[in-house]
């Protein structure tokens, strides 16, 4: 029962950095059609900014996670304009190329800047200790994430639901030329979607800094995890990408904890097979 | 009666099949290599194993449209397959060891196609990939067959028909792996200029409409990927017979994502673009990063920037573009 438990508490944890992160790729790609494999840059990036913030110039652990948001997000704003854009309507090899030359220049880039080695992050004094609940003490790091991550996924939900800005969003991905036709500046909603999911996944980074350490790999060997949420969720699907980062946290979790030898085989194969099952992942509208 | 306009294509269909003079060009410089450069017949081979697996990309990518990052896991797969060959199962004779590695790399390729062929675009992309980490966890955890991170040691090789002995200074690695590529090329060439590989290009520019003349997409796309999984596992397997060592990185994403940028750089879809990336990637990469792998990133992700939105085409594309300037001025 404690170990049930635990196994679904940290794989809860996991799951919501894994939907920070990953949520912005899956409307980025919804939206554009773009296939951004630079996309876990944005949260190495954002890992790093933190550890930055904090170490270098003693920024408390909010405020950095803030203002790390915002560095990331202007960075994708920024290479959004100048580079991504003239890419929109390429061939997906192009798009995958581009992308990865970015990964390598911004691996190169860090690794120049910080060394290869793992930034080591010092978690606040009121997250480090341990959480009273129903008789259980549940890590108060792991309770801060599931508390930020569901108020990030509630305020995104509220904002594309409830916001003029959602509806235009939602538009577009829905029918970019009718939507065009309407009046809705599809051109400005890009380079504010995708700043808003590269900043999201910078804060992503940033929060889940502790259980994914900044090292100058990281773009790369997180990726295939960032993808299967967005694939095993279907693109562009928010409830569909949450759904999977749940599961994908709890699954790898418990395939750690109780089969160890098996390493990440077990979240692969579940993930093929799923996919076999239904090839536009669990909420998508189109393969 | 055919119209004239179709004749003309159906000439110059027929006509790319014939062997331009130019073509042969990589080969006479791979032997004059063999003879000028013969101290760096190590690096030689490398590059021609490089070229063939960079070939067996440029198919499914290039020719097919199947975008991958995880080519690398046939290549491991031909490479392991070799490896245990000779060292568990005591098979040490060269080119049945290397139509054997093929022939399950082939398999696998078969296998995971079958299932990732289904999906497009960005799930694809993620299939492929989990594909190779799958079998890089597979060889990683399976320590006992494959040596785990310390890769699999101790393998020896027969001379290849008996006759030539792996020498030290590389030459008979050499002339063997040349012998396999062109041979591979031959084949490769054969393909892509017969009917089926044109259907590929079909289906490339236009699924729907290749659906619509009731061409059987999927078979199509399977066949390639296993025929490409073969030869990419001929390509790992020949790396292991001619260094008597198969490591980890054979199987890595860094494998996969490397020989892509080098198709690319090099000039994706015109079967030529691996004689001309793969050489500048490898010896560019011996010169630049033994000092400081990082830097070398850099400089790739830099370039591979500055092809795809500048050069389309990569190297070739250039030349294309060059000829095209002084036809129209005469």
């Amino acid at each position: 029962m404690n170990v049930l438990v635990s196994i679904l508490f940290d794989g809860v944890a996991y799951a919501m950095i894994l939907y920070v992160i990953s949520v912005g790729l899956s409307v980025t790609l919804g939206l554009m059609g773009f296939a951004n494999l630079a996309h876990g840059a944005f949260a190495m990036i954002g890992g790093y900014a933190l550890t930055s913030l904090m170490n270098r110039w003693g920024v408390p652990f909010l405020p950095a996670v803030g203002a790390t948001f915002a560095i990331v997000g202007l960075i994708g704003a920024l290479l959004e304009r100048a580079v991504y854009r003239r890419l929109y309507g390429a061939g997906e090899l192009d798009q995958v190329m581009l992308t990865i030359g970015l990964v390598f220049m911004s691996m190169a880039l860090v690794s120049f800047a910080y060394g290869p080695q793992p930034q080591p992050v010092r978690l606040p004094e009121w997250l480090t200790g341990q959480i009273d609940f129903l008789g259980r003490k549940f890590p108060t790091y792991r309770v801060f994430l599931i508390g930020s991550g569901g108020a990030i996924i509630l305020g995104l939900w509220l904002g594309l639901e409830r916001t003029r800005f959602g509806a235009r969003v939602r538009a577009a991905v829905d029918n970019r030329r009718m939507a065009e036709a309407v009046g809705i500046d599809v051109d400005r909603l890009f380079t504010a979607t995708f700043a808003l999911g590269s900043g999201l996944a910078g804060a992503g980074g940033a929060l889940g800094a502790d259980i994914l350490a900044p090292t100058p790999t990281y773009a790369i060997q997180h990726l295939v995890f960032f993808l299967i949420v967005v694939a095993v969720g279907g693109l562009g699907s928010l409830k569909g990408a949450f759904v999977a980062a749940l599961l994908l946290g709890i699954i790898d979790n418990g395939g750690k904890y109780l089969f160890p030898e098996l390493g990440a085989f077990f979240i692969y194969a579940a993930m093929m097979a799923l996919l076999l099952w239904r090839p536009a992942g669990l909420f998508g509208r189109r393969a | 009666m055919t119209d004239p306009s179709s004749k003309g294509a159906i000439d110059r269909l027929v006509g790319a099949g014939r062997l331009r003079p130019l073509e042969l060009l990589p080969w006479a410089v791979a032997v004059g290599a063999y003879f000028l450069f013969d101290s760096y017949l190590a690096l030689g081979s490398q590059i021609l194993i490089m070229v063939l697996f960079a070939l067996s990309l440029d198919l499914i990518v290039g020719y097919a449209g199947i975008v991958t990052l995880g080519h690398a896991a046939f290549f491991g797969v031909g490479a392991y397959a070799a490896g245990i060959l000779a060292r568990h199962g005591g098979w040490s004779e060269p080119i049945s060891g290397l139509l054997i590695s093929g022939a399950v790399a082939g398999a696998v390729g078969l296998a995971s196609g079958f299932i990732v062929l289904r999906t497009t675009g960005l799930t694809l992309l993620m299939l492929t990939m989990a594909t190779g980490a799958m079998l890089f966890e597979l060889a990683n955890k399976a320590g006992g067959i494959t040596g785990g991170a310390d890769g699999l040691q101790g393998i020896a090789i027969d001379p290849v028909l008996g006759l030539f002995r792996f020498d030290l200074w590389g030459r008979t690695t050499y002339l063997y792996s040349l012998a396999v590529v062109f041979l591979c090329w031959l084949f490769a060439r054969r393909l892509v200029h017969s009917p089926f590989g044109r259907s590929l290009v079909g289906i490339r520019e236009n699924v729907q409409r290749m659906h619509a003349i009731g061409s059987p997409v999927f078979r199509r796309m399977l066949t390639i990927y296993g025929i490409s999984a073969t030869m990419a596992g001929i390509a790992g397997a020949l790396l292991t017979q001619t260094t008597q060592f198969a490591a980890l990185k054979v199987l890595s994403f860094e494998m996969s994502g490397e020989i892509l940028v080098m198709l690319i750089l090099g000039g994706v879809g015109r079967l030529y673009g691996a004689f001309l990336g793969v050489p500048g990637f490898m010896i560019a990469q011996d010169a630049i990063a033994k000092t400081d792998p990082y830097n070398w990133f850099f400089w790739i992700g830099l370039m591979l920037v500055l092809v795809v939105l500048f050069v389309r085409g990569g190297i070739l594309g250039i030349c294309d573009t060059i000829i095209a300037r002084i036809r129209r001025r005469p």
